[in-house]
């Protein structure tokens, strides 16, 4: 094993780069090219590859993932994580196979946004920031989603569930826990 | 939801509603593809511009720059390639429109692109779109792909010299990143953070070449320009701002939803109470946020009764401004030193962290919409937080620092009776001194 980098732990100075580095089926390379293929510049796709790197290493951007980004990119190990550490969706810690993202800016917050959150906490016994033990969900709340006109919202991985009510959410966190219910992470 | 247009023909919703709009095949019956045809047949670039020009467009993005006079910005005798970049990374809270036109009618910002990059001589270009909207990116690049079967993007245009790609990009959760210069320096593969201007886009953008950054409904606009022609466009509107708007109606009305208005529609008080159906459960009104959260609050007694144009003009002699089309309906039952706070919070995470006035500056907001949310006011407090906008207003990096001020001038100014009842009963605060670092002023 090798030491956890992660921006809370970060690498010390004159210290090597882990070696290890993600490894890929040769249909996520082809998926990489894709987007590598689009762009002048190579370190364009950095948010691209970031997605993907996060989806087939199990939801967040581990230091293995790191280093094939750095590697496929052609920039330094830093440069993966200033841009990693800037962008909200892109995790640079562990979270849950459910990602539940409420929302909680204005035309959320006045209709009810909060009772959304609060049916989370009461169904999984966690709070915003938090990921139950088994690993199954982690809650946020997040900033404007774009549904306001069918608020309150939740996000999950990567899709909406608009015009939420208590029964709702209860029936969702039903269907996630029989594992009916997609993750949303693609 | 609703979703159509009031006052007016639907120009942008016309094809919404229509079963399979977002194919090709419902775009082409309803007159899709033939303003390129038409931009292909015998327009020059500088024709195009011209219509554009005659046509009165603002950018629909917030800032309401015209966009005919920011094509001409563009350098024609530079020899660096050039971009035309869609801002779709719609994240003003309150906004929505731009979601329903890319989910609904994809086809028409794939024309309006291919004409924007026939104008300026782009060659690749990129919609970047906000990462939350991952659906979207999804129909995007189904459009696209469909666009280039049908020889409508790619190598040789419609049997034409003309060749063009549109690329689509995601954004990764950033607000900041609907900032022009903050999404090149994302598309770019850098933290969102925005550029020293000038140089503006139009001159050294992307990559260093020149590039013209434009909302989806600022583009989504252009095919009908091209086809009804700049003029019969602007008549549509007003002299300083033609055609229709998008206006997205979120809160507390009976019928939230994205309404298309003719730029200048006579009157807002009509428009929430008839068009948007009322007040939810026959409440009163108190407040609008017309134009997505960064513009000034307008209380009820704003609105009713009097005669509030639509329009630029119109909102800012009502003491706002159309900015995204935010239109935020909030009724008696908000306190606005909540609405205010809720705001606040977020302005401070969206933050990018580049300039200390407004890194620093919404930190410290929040500290105090804190405190006097635990019952610690101070008689000062809302002085205070005028003080610390003083200091972030004007004196920020980029617009985000102005758009965190002044929602909070106008709602102290406004609703002081809400930000009164925050000064704890004793009239000292209540948290016993100095402990949470704040001056006691």
């Amino acid at each position: 094993m090798f030491q956890q980098f992660t921006p809370n732990n970060p690498l010390p100075q004159g210290a090597k780069v882990p070696v290890e580095m993600a490894v890929f089926s040769p249909e996520v390379e082809a998926e990489i090219d894709r987007h590598l293929a689009k762009y002048p510049v190579k370190r364009s796709a950095i948010l691209p590859l970031m997605f993907i790197v996060q989806r087939e290493r199990g939801g967040w951007l581990d230091p293995p993932g790191v280093a094939y980004l750095a590697d496929r990119l052609g920039v330094r190990i830093t440069d993966i994580w200033e841009v990693a550490t800037f962008y909200s969706m892109i995790n640079t810690e562990p979270v849950g196979r459910y990602h539940l993202q409420v929302c909680k800016t204005l035309s959320c917050k006045i209709l009810g946004a909060n009772r959304v959150t609060e049916q989370c906490t009461k169904r999984l016994g966690i709070k915003p920031g938090e990921t139950t033990e088994d690993g199954l969900f982690s809650l946020s709340e997040v900033e404007c989603l774009g549904s306001c006109g069918t608020a309150p919202m939740m996000q999950i991985g990567f899709d909406y569930y608009e015009n939420l009510t208590g029964e709702k959410v209860d029936e969702i966190i039903d269907r996630c826990k029989s594992g009916e219910l997609s993750n949303g992470v693609r | 939801m609703f979703i159509g247009a009031i006052g007016c023909e639907p120009l942008q919703l016309r094809r919404v509603l229509l079963d399979d709009s977002a194919s090709l095949e419902v775009y082409r019956a309803n007159g899709g593809y033939e303003a390129l045809k038409r931009v292909l047949d015998g327009m020059s670039p500088d024709d195009v511009i011209g219509e554009v020009k005659k046509s009165a467009l603002r950018g629909r993005g917030g800032a309401g720059f015209p966009t005919g006079m920011k094509w001409g910005f563009v350098p024609k005798d530079s020899p660096k390639p050039k971009y035309v970049v869609c801002n779709a990374d719609e994240s003003e809270p309150g906004t929505f429109k731009d979601r329903y036109l890319m989910e609904r009618d994809p086809h028409m910002l794939v024309e309006g692109m291919l004409i924007a990059a026939y104008a300026l001589g782009a060659r690749a270009n990129y919609i970047y779109t906000r990462g939350e909207y991952r659906y979207l990116i999804e129909i995007m690049d189904r459009a696209l792909d469909e666009a280039r079967a049908a020889g409508l993007l790619g190598e040789k245009i419609l049997g034409t010299d003309f060749n063009c790609e549109i690329y689509t990009h995601s954004g990764a959760g950033a607000y900041i990143c609907g900032e022009e210069t903050a999404l090149l320096n994302s598309l770019e593969g850098l933290r969102g953070h925005p550029r020293m201007k000038p140089p503006f886009p139009a001159v050294a953008g992307l990559y260093g070449c020149p590039t013209v950054v434009n909302n989806v409904e600022t583009l989504t606009a252009v095919p009908d320009i091209i086809k009804m022609g700049g003029e019969a466009y602007q008549k549509l509107g007003t002299e300083k701002s033609g055609g229709t708007k998008l206006w997205s109606v979120s809160g507390h009305v009976n019928r939230p939803g994205v309404y298309e208005l003719p730029m200048g529609y006579a009157h807002m008080e009509k428009f929430i109470m008839e068009d948007c159906q009322g007040i939810a459960g026959g409440r009163r009104l108190k407040a609008v946020i017309p134009g997505g959260s960064s513009v000034y609050i307008m209380p009820a007694s704003d609105i009713v009764g009097k005669d509030v144009r639509m329009d630029y003009e119109g909102l800012v002699a009502a003491g706002s401004s159309v900015g995204s089309g935010g239109f935020i309906v909030m009724d008696e039952t908000v306190d606005v030193f909540e609405s205010t706070k809720n705001l606040t919070e977020f302005y401070k995470h969206e933050s990018c962290g580049w300039c200390t006035p407004c890194r620093e500056g919404t930190d410290w907001l929040v500290k105090v919409f804190e405190r006097m949310d635990a019952g610690g006011g101070r008689p000062d407090d809302a002085q205070l937080l005028l003080d610390i906008v003083d200091n972030i207003e004007g004196k920020s990096f980029c617009p985000l620092g102005d758009a965190a001020s002044w929602p909070i001038q106008s709602a102290i100014k406004k609703f002081p009776e809400d930000f009164r009842r925050r000064v704890a009963a004793n009239g000292n605060g209540t948290d016993g001194g100095n402990k949470d670092g704040l001056p006691t002023a």
